[in-house]
């Protein structure tokens, strides 16, 4: 009797969840109740952004490899003048995948041995003179990589005639080769992973737990945003971290005009990741789906009005902060409105957890 | 009424069930701990932060660097003490001293039902739980009971009573039962999970899921007790029980439940269970059933009663204590612990601080990462008491390295139960003014939102 009691209770129960549930979802509106398909972001990140950005900055690497072998054979004007377009261009291509430091680009420390900055040109100098030196210790991000290419096209003379007489010591000329070949070695290797098994299990990997894919390049992405573009391109530089304004804190430092150019990239690769790059889901239609239209137009605002406060910087962010650091901070300030946006309202939205502790909850 | 009260004082009742229950809380404490350890948490909770939140009055409480292991040793062997029934009242005082102790380290890591375990073993201090069934019972005759007073399993029947029931009315507000938050957040995220991943997803689960939970919370105690529906019940603490482990990251606690649940079961329940134990260890069971009545004396029994009946008396109380402060709960958080507001919200913040001196008006911003684990950031960035006893190190951190005339500030956000976030501390108050009191707190900015309810 009891058995067959209880029995009846659970059926009940059951029954009466199930059909408040037609109700609800018949008076839902607009909440349709699809599930949102994780495992298609996957494909639209990895297809559609992630593995063309890294092809593409794959072939600037290599081309910046060649100019730099070209140039260092035969040290003219001209070819400097080839080789710095290049390095440039490619500078540039970087920030479209700098912020993906996930599989072969974590393991290797891709970002750290590309573009750590500032860069300790003294340990430059002397690696440069003794002729002896091994770019793979972790103790040489800072002496290698975009910053030290930067130093090394625009900083050994006053003009492009003074630069290229260094290029007749050997010494210069190695390390130069070097520090280009590792760029494009270190790169061939994250897009030869990207090309291989590693794009299968990346979108494979729909898991929601800290180590699904969808979690670890969130987790990633937002890191990225607070402190790369925030702190990184912009903090840094304005002092904000420590009250006074550090100029070679500025990504490009050498470079004549880069630096705004290199920011506005990166926010445009943000931007574009953000929304999906017109090819399929991203974080946007994410939210959306969670009802969360209006955090994602925030979000997109918020971006637009960093784009536009960006206008007001000059296209040397390095004389930004020498003539007028409060432009800076107040596109510090707008930054830091995305990262509350990002690594707040949306991690939540989507309810993923922002550090690894894999602590009890209660 | 009065002698009814007496004569239920006076009645009696078999030992079984408390001695099965001391069993099954010190098995689990025990693999508790252990879990604990190997999962590396000791290390990484207490041994490897520079900076421990403490809770106010408690301040003198911190990890204690390699010896915390041995706090853990200790505490672990007591509660394999405990679960022996060997040196049963030294063992579970140390039990209850060096878990509270633990507990007390750093308020980062609170949980309800570590604080559950704390006043439990504080409770069972009292109890004659190594009557029947222990090595302390087969060592000595002369303290080998077969018959407790019948309050001594009713207490812990009661304190399970107040979790639960307390939860359930915890549950009773406008987010929970008409927004369906903070499930309709966490819900979706199970999108993986086999054969119910899809159902995560739609809406009137999570609304499913928070009526019957807020139902399951406040009726399953009366359900348990009452004989009829006590196998039903467990049925039910059961599958709620292994629901919530399923889909929430929350450790032991499901497992500790659904033990203390047996309690409610009749003794005969509880002599099949020791039977098979009896048989697994070869224990001769027969010389614990010895008819004795366990009698404390006079002085002991009114001791006991009273401090039972005191504890009763706070741990009904100490959940009302929100009542006494304006705003609204969730957000001001303050009265929220210890008051069994288990899985209640989803609330997360982001706390930006600012070191200014306060002459020249210049000041620089602080990298929390450079100080807190980003589980420590993660609590602090929501919790008043924390966003004010950090502010606090940071000034004497700073005034070490020789920063003068130093004010701190914070511009801070919070998101709750799925509301976009906003500023949550007022980001022109210097935090130094104020320290941390059970007072309330000025400095936060009102919710401009409501959550009726309980």
């Amino acid at each position: 009797m009891k058995r067959i009691s209880s029995i009846i209770l659970i059926a009940t129960l059951i029954f009466t969840a199930c059909s408040t549930g037609d109700d609800g979802s018949g008076n839902g509106g607009g909440n349709e109740t699809d599930s949102f398909d994780r495992g298609a972001m996957l494909v639209n990140w990895a297809d559609n952004i992630i593995i063309p950005a890294f092809s593409d900055f794959k072939t600037s690497t290599q081309q910046l490899e060649e100019l730099t072998l070209a140039f260092t054979q035969d040290p003219s004007e001209e070819n400097l003048v080839a080789l710095r377009n290049e390095f440039e261009n490619s500078y540039i291509e970087f920030q479209a995948v700098a912020m993906f430091d996930i599989g072969k680009a974590e393991e290797v420390g891709f970002r750290r041995f590309l573009n750590t900055y500032p860069l300790d040109a003294a340990a430059v100098e002397d690696k440069i003179s003794s002729g002896s030196y091994n770019l793979e210790l972790p103790s040489s991000f800072d002496e290698q990589g975009f910053p030290a290419m930067d130093y090394l096209l625009n900083d050994l003379g006053e003009n492009d005639s003074e630069i290229v007489t260094k290029y007749s010591s050997e010494n210069y000329s190695n390390y130069l080769v070097d520090v280009a070949q590792r760029i494009n070695s270190l790169t061939s290797e994250v897009n030869a992973s990207w090309q291989g098994d590693y794009r299968d299990n990346f979108v494979s990997n729909t898991s929601s737990s800290s180590t699904g894919s969808v979690d670890k390049l969130t987790n990633k992405f937002v890191m990225y945003y607070e402190a790369f573009l925030r702190s990184g391109k912009i903090g840094f530089p304005s002092g904000v971290f420590t009250g006074s304004p550090s100029p070679i804190n500025v990504e490009a430092y050498y470079s004549k005009d880069l630096s705004k150019e290199l920011y506005l990239e990166a926010l445009e690769s943000v931007t574009d990741f953000y929304n999906g790059n017109g090819s399929g889901d991203s974080y946007k239609q994410y939210l959306e789906f969670l009802d969360r239209g209006e955090l994602a137009s925030d979000i997109s605002s918020q971006l637009t009005a960093i784009e536009a406060q960006a206008s007001n910087l000059d296209a040397s962010l390095r004389r930004q902060v020498e003539t007028d650091n409060t432009k800076m901070l107040e596109a510090y300030d707008e930054l830091q409105k995305g990262v509350v946006l990002f690594k707040l309202d949306m991690m939540q939205a989507l309810s993923i957890s922002i550090d690894y502790v894999d602590s009890d909850g209660d | 009424m009065r002698s009814a009260i007496a004569k239920y004082f006076d009645s009696y009742t078999d030992a079984a069930p408390l001695a099965v229950f001391r069993i099954g809380f010190g098995i689990m404490m025990l693999a508790s701990i252990i879990r604990f350890w190997l999962n590396g948490w000791i290390e990484k909770l207490y041994i490897l932060p520079e900076f421990h939140f403490s809770y106010y009055g408690f301040e003198w409480v911190k990890p204690l660097g390699d010896f915390t292991y041995l706090l853990f040793i200790i505490c672990g062997l007591a509660a394999l003490f405990v679960a022996l029934g060997y040196k049963y009242r030294i063992a579970i005082i140390i039990f209850f001293l060096s878990f509270t102790y633990i507990e007390l380290m750093d308020k980062t890591t609170y949980l309800n039902h570590y604080y559950f375990i704390s006043i439990l073993s504080f409770l069972m201090i009292f109890l004659p739980a190594n009557a029947y069934f222990s090595i302390d019972a087969w060592k000595n005759l002369k303290r080998s009971f077969q018959k407790i007073p019948r309050w001594c399993i009713d207490s812990i029947k009661l304190l399970l009573g107040i979790v639960y029931f307390y939860a359930g009315l915890a549950k009773i507000n406008s987010d929970w039962l008409f927004r369906a938050m903070p499930l309709k957040i966490w819900l979706p995220s199970k999108y993986d999970l086999p054969l119910v991943g899809d159902f995560m997803q739609q809406e009137w689960v999570a609304y499913a899921f928070s009526w019957s939970g807020m139902l399951y919370d406040l009726f399953i105690p009366f359900l348990l007790l009452w004989k009829r529906t006590r196998l039903f019940a467990f049925l039910m603490v059961i599958v709620f029980h292994v629901l919530t482990r399923v889909l929430f990251p929350i450790g032991m606690f499901p497992y500790i439940m659904i033990v203390s649940a047996l309690i409610f079961f009749s003794p005969k329940v509880h002599h099949k269970i020791l039977e098979t134990i009896s048989t697994w260890f070869r224990i001769n069971r027969q010389r614990f059933d010895n008819s004795r009545l366990l009698f404390p004396n006079s002085k002991a029994r009114k001791f006991l009663l009273s401090v039972v009946g005191a504890f009763f008396v706070i741990q009904l109380l100490f959940p009302w204590r929100y009542l006494m402060y304006p705003g609204e709960l969730f957000w001001t958080e303050e009265g929220f612990r210890f008051s069994w507001r288990v899985m209640l919200m989803e609330k997360a913040g982001f706390a930006q601080f600012k070191i200014v001196d306060a002459e020249t008006g210049k000041g620089f911003l602080v990298t929390n990462s450079d100080f807190l684990t980003p589980f420590q950031e993660k609590q602090m960035s929501f919790q008043p008491d924390f966003i004010l006893e950090y502010a606090h190190f940071l000034a004497d951190h700073f005034r070490e390295q020789g920063h003068e005339n130093i004010e701190v500030y914070v511009e801070s956000y919070v998101g709750l139960n799925g509301r976009k976030s906003v500023p949550y501390i007022s980001p022109d108050v210097n935090l130094l003014n104020f320290a941390d009191s059970f007072e309330r707190k000025t400095f936060i900015l009102p919710f401009n939102d409501e959550i009726k309810g309980l």
